[in-house]
């Protein structure tokens, strides 16, 4: 490829510098809900160019080609239509399949190249392969236990974090092998199962409340090898592209994990369970306030601020239609209410974002932890619905508890706090609140989307 | 193959789009997390071209297979990626300024 180009290949390498700069600003206009679509758009035109160019490059097999992309435009169809709140586990599975596509590139290239394969070739090979490898099976992973096929329970076992640095050692030593001796290609597929297996058991430790770093994570992986796989190819488009993914991966990774008050290195490691394991007893029954549909109706009604408190729980419950009723009836009261968004709410960042704007909910109400926590208390009612450990302030004040240093948000400084909840059960984490027990707390007992709409019905706003 | 100094033009690439990527996705809105995921999913998916290459290249048995079943997940989520990042984007709203009863 040294020397002259040919017309044809001078065409296609600017059509792919057209469609990296396409790329960049797609992401640049995702900065701001106004210009956002637009993003769409610049993306879109530059996968047309870069798939256009590519085609026009080789004189090629277009048929098979046409039949793989008409089998992937007919699998991608109904990926792209699925409900809002599986949107979770469809990005985790989307995370597979693009580390698939890299993972699969970079063995049909391993086999390609060797033995006559430069030693940086083999090593970024080899990085592609075991961070593709270990993507593909961990975000299964995590798509299953999103989808709740696997169970949502972090496992633990002694030693775990010793048999998952070993594996990857081993696969480390297999690649510095091969990147010594590429003539030995046996080794290979050890390598890439090695990564596989990596990827299902850096998982099985994950609880649900860890999932949005999780995410964030895969997707920066995913991004990497990709580079990687720029590397191998020599394609300045997936070197860019990839770069920006996996930036954007590690960016989300480091936000979630300052979020949950977890170092960016143990987040790198995986070493999620210990925290959930760090928590249990503390059962002694304290009192606690509850109260009625009736009565939350009428705090409500003559509250002049009110902020809303979304978490899992509500996704769970369906709930964010009848919140965007209950939303109705008290702004056509006069009262001002606000949603405050937990970076962590939720199974992935941006979670609760994306259900409050299904229910229409504009998005200038939905504020951020820090913009809004200093405004609790000058509010009448924090209304927490599903949300549970982001409320709890224990985070703030007790050093033994496991949460101890994770931001949260203020809602126990309101006037009066109202949480729905099924039951005083400590939930998921097993982590006691403190919060409930508070003389400005009352409890709603019930399902959070019958709860709202009791409350809704009260209001009188709504339909039944 | 790859000489040294397109090796070098490579990684200079890769660093300086890292810091592109860094400084733009940092200012993305976390309101809009989400969708920047599924929107960087399906550009991320642009490793299409590599399997497309190797589809039509026909070099091996294995290397047609692999390239096919790439192409397939690839396009998968950029078709995928794109449509639903798009339905996502459609239902952020700002409140009108006719509905806001009250000042900000």
């Amino acid at each position: 490829m040294t020397g002259e180009l040919g017309t044809i290949q001078v065409l296609v390498e600017i059509l792919y510098l057209i469609a990296s700069a396409l790329f960049i600003l797609s992401l640049k206009w995702m900065s701001s809900p106004t210009t956002a679509r637009h993003g769409i758009w610049a993306g879109e035109a530059g996968m047309v160019l870069a798939i256009g160019g590519t085609l026009l490059n080789h004189g090629m097999d277009y048929r098979l080609i046409a039949i793989a992309l008409v089998l992937g435009t007919i699998i991608g169809i109904p990926l792209g239509r699925v409900a809002m709140t599986a949107v979770p586990q469809r990005t985790a599975l989307s995370h597979a399949f693009g580390a698939l596509c890299v993972t699969l590139v970079g063995s049909a290239e391993f086999y390609l190249r060797t033995p006559n394969i430069s030693r940086f070739m083999m090593s970024v090979l080899s990085i592609e392969v075991i961070l593709g490898g270990l993507t593909v099976t961990g975000s299964l992973m995590a798509a299953g236990k999103l989808q709740e096929i696997l169970p949502q329970r972090p496992l633990t076992y002694k030693g775990q974090n010793l048999v998952n640095f070993l594996l990857l050692v081993a696969a480390l030593v297999i690649a510095v092998t091969l990147v010594l001796h590429p003539e030995s290609r046996t080794l290979f597929p050890f390598m890439v199962l090695i990564a596989l297996l990596f990827g299902v058991l850096l998982i099985i430790p994950i609880g649900g409340a860890d999932m949005p770093t999780v995410i964030s994570l895969l997707n920066g992986y995913a991004g990497l090898s990709a580079a990687a796989m720029g590397f191998v190819l020599d394609s300045k488009l997936l070197i860019i592209a990839g770069a920006l993914d996996g930036s954007s991966g590690l960016i989300l990774s480091i936000i979630m994990s300052k979020a949950m008050n977890r170092s960016f290195t143990n987040v790198l490691f995986g070493a999620f369970g210990q925290v959930q394991a760090a928590a249990a007893g503390g059962e002694e029954a304290k009192p606690v306030r509850s109260a009625t549909p009736e009565e939350a109706a009428a705090i409500l009604s003559a509250a002049n601020r009110v902020i809303v408190v979304p978490g899992y729980g509500m996704a769970v419950a369906q709930a964010q239609h009848k919140v965007r009723e209950l939303y109705d009836a008290l702004t056509k009261r006069g009262v001002d209410v606000r949603f405050a968004i937990h970076p962590v709410a939720g199974r992935m960042p941006g979670h609760m974002n994306v259900l409050l704007a299904e229910a229409d909910i504009p998005y200038d109400r939905l504020i951020e932890m820090d913009e809004i926590n200093g405004d609790f208390p000058q509010t009448d009612v924090a209304l927490v619905i599903g949300a549970n450990d982001v409320t709890n302030p224990a985070a703030r004040s007790d050093t033994t508890s496991p949460i101890y240093g994770m931001p949260i948000l203020d809602v126990d400084k309101a006037h009066t706090v109202m949480v729905i909840k099924r039951s005083m059960n400590p939930g998921f984490a097993g982590i006691d609140n403190p919060l409930y027990y508070l003389d400005n707390n009352l409890m709603l007992f019930g399902d959070a989307k019958a709860f709202v709409g009791s409350i809704v019905r009260e209001l009188g706003g709504g339909h039944a | 193959m790859n000489s040294s100094s397109s090796l070098i033009n490579a990684l200079f690439i890769f660093v300086l789009a890292g810091f592109i990527g860094f400084e733009v996705i940092r200012h993305v809105s976390p309101l809009l997390h989400t969708p920047l995921m599924s929107l960087t999913n399906a550009l991320d998916a642009i490793a299409v071209v590599g399997a497309i290459v190797l589809v039509g290249r026909h070099e091996s048995t294995l290397s047609t297979v692999f390239g096919f079943i790439a192409v397939v997940a690839a396009t998968s989520n950029i078709v995928g990626g794109f449509f639903i990042t798009d339905r996502m984007l459609k239902m952020f709203k700002s409140s009108r300024p006719a509905a806001k009863p009250a000042a900000k």
